[in-house]
């Protein structure tokens, strides 16, 4: 399977160029980027590991893709994403956020159903690969 | 707002249009002293309900009238009686009014201008004092501006055209329950619109049948799938059937995709009772968000923003009914002020406009809804049909929804259009793929990913939309099938509502 989170999972996987050019326009809107990793990506996991903090007052997209590549070089088995933070008023949030290294086989997910009175289920989403402990869990 | 205000700064000098009124309707008319409170019949501009000398108050609510008076009828004495009427007036002098502060309860007119290019039409504007309403009652406000005075007879049709709502009265309501930016951090989902379908047919699927198109539409790459305005509880489908095999269809979409995915499920129902019941099951179930049709009345959508708000839903309105009052220019009250009103009544969604799809939608006037819903100020813009500077003071901002007739086709006018914070809500444009149903989403979110990708590139998306398109399709069957099928289909007919300011273009300063 394919994790479809983030804002471009659908399309063939970013170049780094194309990456670099999301970056650009990330920078150019006043955000700081901010590069996350797991290999946890339960869809309610909010918190992926931080590589360092937000990058700041940061011009140049190429700071943000020297700082991916060496994030690529140690959790390169993980999923890696980009997050943009906007600090507005009324936002004060993410603004983008998309994946840009994966492992190279996605297990996914399994549904568990709990039946319960009547015909409600309680239903639990369970990464196969989270059955290992962290750091062991891709490749 | 600051004295005068109003008058120099909400109709640029270069737009007004010549006052055609005699010059004695100019200055107040109002019978003083013992004289105005005289049995008998007055006419309502000499008491006291058109006062051209007063400076609205910050804390006052103004509403915008349409007039448009009986041939033979002065418009200042009609613009009066609208003031009186959905004031304190009633037809003849009562001696009561003077066991009150009667003159900070009157509605005063205070301007009235000819509607351009619509002869016997006339813009009143209204002053209300923040004492004549409840707090936080859309109910009480609507009861006194649209209450009685729509049928009165001197008027041949009347519209509420806009109204500006004051902060004093704005933090008096909750507004939405969760807000676009607590929504998306909820969906986990930024950056571009959400994605979004009807479930078709709107009746006749049995429970079982209506959760595969759900779960077809968000494996293939849907956020949400949503109930039809009129699906409630009917034979060949009851309410629970539905909610059941929804919510195994969110959650099996969810485990095969691993993102959050939603359903609207209408609780919309005969009674309240019923409506909280409806929603309790939805929440048990683990729903993110639960939807109510605009029919069900002002306070039982409060009342529903209160129970999403302590229940963490996401509250999406469908605005089922609004066009028969909406549509026509003349008469009835402008969807600009719905949106308006549901915005303080504390409502996450509301469908407001495609401008290319099927429902009447004139781009102006579609972006000046928009604005309402999701800006924390609105500057007045004549040109959108917003006639008033609107604070909204951190009130939480409402999603605004597109829906009706709209396909992949057509994602580079819709961005363009709508903008990002969005949810492109395809019914057919995703059922009726050729290829079905998945492929139908696929298609939608292929396309909608390729655009954003390229308007962050800096391209000229608007214009290179088609070529985006075709390339995305190279690696993509069901969105090249889509662009096939739909290639032709466009929706261009008049609209009925336009704004009746256009841009002229102004001397530099």
């Amino acid at each position: 399977m394919r994790i479809t989170q983030g804002c471009f999972s659908f399309l063939p996987d970013l170049t780094d160029e194309q990456i670099s050019r999301q970056v650009q326009y990330c920078l150019e809107n006043g955000w700081a980027v901010n590069i996350e990793f797991t290999d946890d990506p339960h869809p309610r996991n909010n918190f992926w590991e931080m590589w360092g903090l937000p990058m700041f007052d940061l011009r140049d997209a190429a700071g943000v893709m020297m700082e991916l590549n060496q994030c690529r070089k140690v959790y390169g088995d993980r999923y890696i994403r980009l997050s943009a933070f906007d600090s507005s008023h009324g936002w004060e949030s993410v603004r983008l956020s998309f994946i840009v290294n994966r492992p190279k086989e996605e297990p996914g997910f399994r549904l568990e159903r709990h039946e319960v009175a009547g015909r409600n289920i309680r239903y639990t989403t369970k990464s196969y690969a989270a059955d290992r402990p962290e750091g062991r869990r891709y490749g | 707002m600051p004295p005068n205000e109003l008058t120099t700064r909400s109709i640029p000098a270069n737009r007004r249009t010549p006052p055609q009124e005699s010059d004695m309707n100019m200055h107040s008319m109002t019978v003083r002293g013992k004289d105005r409170y005289k049995s008998g019949v007055l006419e309502y501009k000499k008491m006291g309900y058109w006062e051209p000398d007063y400076e609205p108050k910050d804390t006052d609510i103004i509403a915008l009238f349409r007039v448009t008076p009986q041939d033979g009828v002065d418009p200042i004495e009609a613009s009066a009686a609208v003031a009186g009427e959905s004031s304190t007036a009633t037809w003849t002098v009562v001696w009561t009014d003077r066991l009150t502060a009667a003159e900070k309860y009157r509605a005063k007119c205070f301007r009235v201008d000819p509607v351009p290019n619509s002869p016997g039409q006339y813009f009143a504007y209204i002053a209300y004092d923040l004492d004549l309403f409840e707090p936080g009652s859309i109910a009480n406000l609507s009861a006194s501006i649209i209450g009685n005075v729509f049928g009165f007879k001197p008027l041949k049709a009347l519209r509420l055209e806009d109204m500006r709502l004051p902060v004093a009265y704005v933090k008096t309501f909750q507004g939405p329950a969760t807000g676009i930016v607590v929504e998306r951090e909820r969906m986990d989902k930024f950056g571009r619109p959400l994605l979004g379908a009807t479930v078709k047919p709107k009746l006749g699927l049995s429970g079982r049948n209506y959760g595969r198109v759900v779960y077809e539409a968000l494996k293939g790459g849907l956020d949400f799938t949503k109930d039809d305005e009129n699906i409630n509880s009917q034979p060949f489908m009851h309410w629970r059937e539905r909610f059941l095999y929804c919510m195994e269809a969110v959650n099996k979409a969810q485990a095969a995709t691993g993102e959050i995915k939603g359903t609207y499920l209408n609780v919309t129902a005969g009674t309240m009772e019923d409506m909280y019941e409806r929603a309790e099951f939805a929440k048990e179930l683990g729903s993110v968000i639960i939807m109510i049709d605009l029919v069900i009345g002002y306070t039982a959508i409060q009342s529903m923003a209160k129970w999403a708000r302590r229940n963490d839903m996401i509250l999406h309105l469908h605005r089922a009914g609004h066009s028969t009052y909406t549509r026509q220019r003349s008469h009835g009250v402008s969807f600009r002020v719905i949106a308006k009103w549901m915005r303080l009544a504390g409502v996450d969604h509301i469908h407001a406009g495609t401008v290319v799809g099927k429902l009447e939608g004139d781009p102006a006037t579609t972006r000046g809804y928009y604005d309402i819903c999701r800006e924390d100020y609105n500057p007045m813009r004549l040109e959108h049909g917003v006639f008033f500077d609107q604070h909204w003071a951190s009130l939480n901002k409402l999603m605004p929804v597109a829906s009706g007739g709209i396909h992949a086709g057509q994602m580079h006018q819709l961005l363009d259009h709508l903008g990002e914070d969005v949810i492109l809500q395809f019914g057919g444009g995703t059922i009726g793929h050729p290829m079905g149903i998945q492929a139908g989403a696929t298609a939608n979110r292929v396309a909608l990913e390729a655009m954003i990708l390229a308007r962050n590139e800096g391209r000229d998306y608007l214009h290179e939309g088609p070529e985006i398109l075709a390339k995305a399709a190279e690696t993509c069957t069901p969105l090249k099938s889509a662009l096939e099928v739909w290639k032709d289909v466009t929706f261009n007919y008049e609209s009925t509502d336009m704004p009746d300011y256009v841009p002229t273009p102004s001397v530099a300063m």
